[in-house]
């Protein structure tokens, strides 16, 4: 070959790219400040942070719920996936409708939507509960119907909220597991909010530590275990010390 | 993978099942005792106002009321036509009482919806639903009679104006009741208005719009009745049928008309409120 054309911006494998964004509400608050942040294909990125440190606003900029007020938000992702705290299940409709609900806005035909959903439905594990109503499940199954719903729209990119924060440990710790495998299986990079040290370093490929008021970023950790990740690791000497790490640098923001 | 888990959720979602069947216990018994109270009540007053003070006409006894409502003799024997009179008054009241409520449930299901729609709306058009609430109705009878007539179009639109506002307040209430997250969902979809109205706001409102269709048939029998005290022109019903009966001295047959007045209200809220228990109570607690 003797010539190399210059790759074009899209070919690159970054999915979600954020430079020096900053975000100002009208009352006044700044919520984000000079915040770079990037989610490559193949990376599951966590962000950890005390409660009001902007961490969410950070996902809804993402998703296009708000516009930052200054800096580069940009991503490529064209399928985003979007997973609230809360199940946000329709509670008249059951786990079938629900999961289907996303490609029905879509307006995709009947039959595509019932096979996208019943495909979901086997991911979560939730085969058998098809027609159940959301009042009739537990807290992780109504999780797994909110997952199975955004995996309808095979995410390139799966944004959570901290979707477990609500759940008991075993019931999340299970979810993790469930997550990392689909995490796995499915290929979506992923930028998960949550609060629980561990509960990152586990999922992640990447941890991102921030303080708050206003938020900013203020420590970056690699996650060296390799995936699908054996849930025994978190009861190894290096996980503890990574966990220990990132739990520092949390502590050495906030003050 | 961990059926353990699975089976340990499957356990309790058949529990949450089984509770979400409300227990009834059985307590049948418990209003009959209060019922059997009422009427030995009843009784002595009855016999104080026949023995003591001679007025029976204004307690009469209850097997006498009864008779009024079942068959066409007076109190002396002698034959009246007072109980076909009742059936049809009840037949004319319960026309006009459920045109009045289909009107006040169209008219306020489409005024809250246009709210719904944006915040300045709601904000120009919430206060008249307020003012008419706050109407006196009376104040407007001679108007809406000149205007109207004093026959059943003036009844019905009595009617809508006593029944109107629940309708309005709760299915606004109802429409505005999806959190936002539920409406990010369909945001995050760019989900047009009409599918977010469709597919979220309505079926989410449908509760509370139950709720206040069951509080406006209740109040639609009394608009009816009111109505008919006002406009007596033409066929009357129960409305008039009481004043007659009252100012006549008619005891028993006053009486009938209060108790058939009073169960047909009874009937149309527990008919309301069943067809809201059918409609939404397979995924919502409809009280």
């Amino acid at each position: 070959m003797t010539t190399t054309a210059p790759a074009p911006v899209t070919s690159t494998d970054t999915l979600l790219d954020f430079g020096n964004v900053e975000m100002t509400f009208p009352n006044g608050t700044v919520a984000l400040q000079g915040v770079d942040l990037t989610v490559d294909r193949g990376e599951f990125v966590s962000v950890v942070g005390p409660s009001g440190c902007g961490k969410s606003t950070l996902l809804r900029i993402a998703s296009g719920l708000e516009t930052a007020s200054d800096g580069t938000a940009q991503v490529t992702a064209d399928r985003i996936g979007y997973v609230f705290q809360d199940a946000t299940l329709l509670p008249w409709r059951s786990v079938q409708g629900n999961v289907e609900l996303l490609a029905e806005l879509q307006h995709a035909p009947k039959a595509d939507r019932a096979e996208k959903a019943r495909r979901a439905i086997d991911l979560v594990g939730l085969n058998g509960f098809e027609s159940n109503l959301p009042k009739q499940l537990s807290g992780g199954m109504r999780m797994r119907v909110s997952l199975a719903r955004s995996l309808t729209l095979d995410p390139q990119l799966f944004l959570f909220d901290e979707p477990f924060g609500a759940l008991d440990e075993i019931t999340r710790e299970r979810l993790n597991d469930e997550l990392l495998r689909l995490f796995v299986a499915q290929r979506f990079a992923g930028l998960f909010i949550t609060h629980s040290v561990s509960e990152a370093v586990y999922l992640s490929t990447k941890v991102i530590v921030m303080s708050g008021r206003p938020g900013s970023i203020v420590g970056r950790f690699d996650v060296p275990f390799p995936m699908p990740r054996d849930p025994d690791i978190r009861f190894t000497p290096e996980f503890a010390e990574l966990v220990g790490e990132v739990s520092h640098a949390l502590r050495e923001g906030h003050r | 993978m961990a059926t353990l888990q699975q089976a340990t959720e499957a356990r309790a979602a058949r529990l949450a099942t089984r509770r979400s069947r409300p227990r009834r216990a059985v307590t049948w018994w418990q209003p009959v005792v209060v019922f059997a109270v009422l009427i030995g009540v009843w009784y002595a007053a009855a016999a104080y106002y026949d023995h003591v003070r001679n007025l029976a006409f204004l307690v009469p006894y209850p097997h006498l009321v009864l008779k009024a409502i079942v068959w066409d003799t007076g109190v002396n024997g002698a034959p009246t036509t007072f109980d076909s009179d009742l059936w049809k008054a009840l037949g004319r009241t319960s026309v006009v009482s459920l045109t009045g409520l289909a009107f006040a449930i169209v008219i306020g299901v489409v005024w809250a919806m246009l709210m719904a729609q944006a915040k300045w709306l709601e904000n120009s058009l919430y206060p008249y639903a307020v003012v008419l609430q706050c109407v006196p109705i009376l104040a407007l009878v001679p108007l809406i009679g000149a205007l109207f007539g004093y026959e059943f179009t003036s009844r019905v639109i009595v009617t809508v104006m006593i029944a109107l506002f629940p309708m309005v307040s709760n299915t606004l209430f109802g429409l505005q009741s999806a959190d936002r997250a539920q409406r990010e969902l369909f945001q995050l979809q760019r989900a047009g208005r009409g599918a977010q109205l469709v597919k979220l706001q309505v079926p989410a409102a449908l509760p509370s719009i139950f709720v206040g269709l069951r509080t406006s048939a209740g109040l639609s029998v009394i608009g009816a009745i009111v109505g008919d005290q006002f406009f007596q022109r033409g066929n009357p019903g129960l409305g008039v049928l009481i004043q007659v009966t009252a100012s006549r001295l008619m005891g028993p047959e006053l009486y009938a008309t209060i108790i058939i007045a009073s169960l047909y209200g009874v009937a149309v809220f527990l008919l309301f409120g069943l067809i809201g228990r059918l409609a939404v109570g397979r995924w919502h607690d409809f009280g």
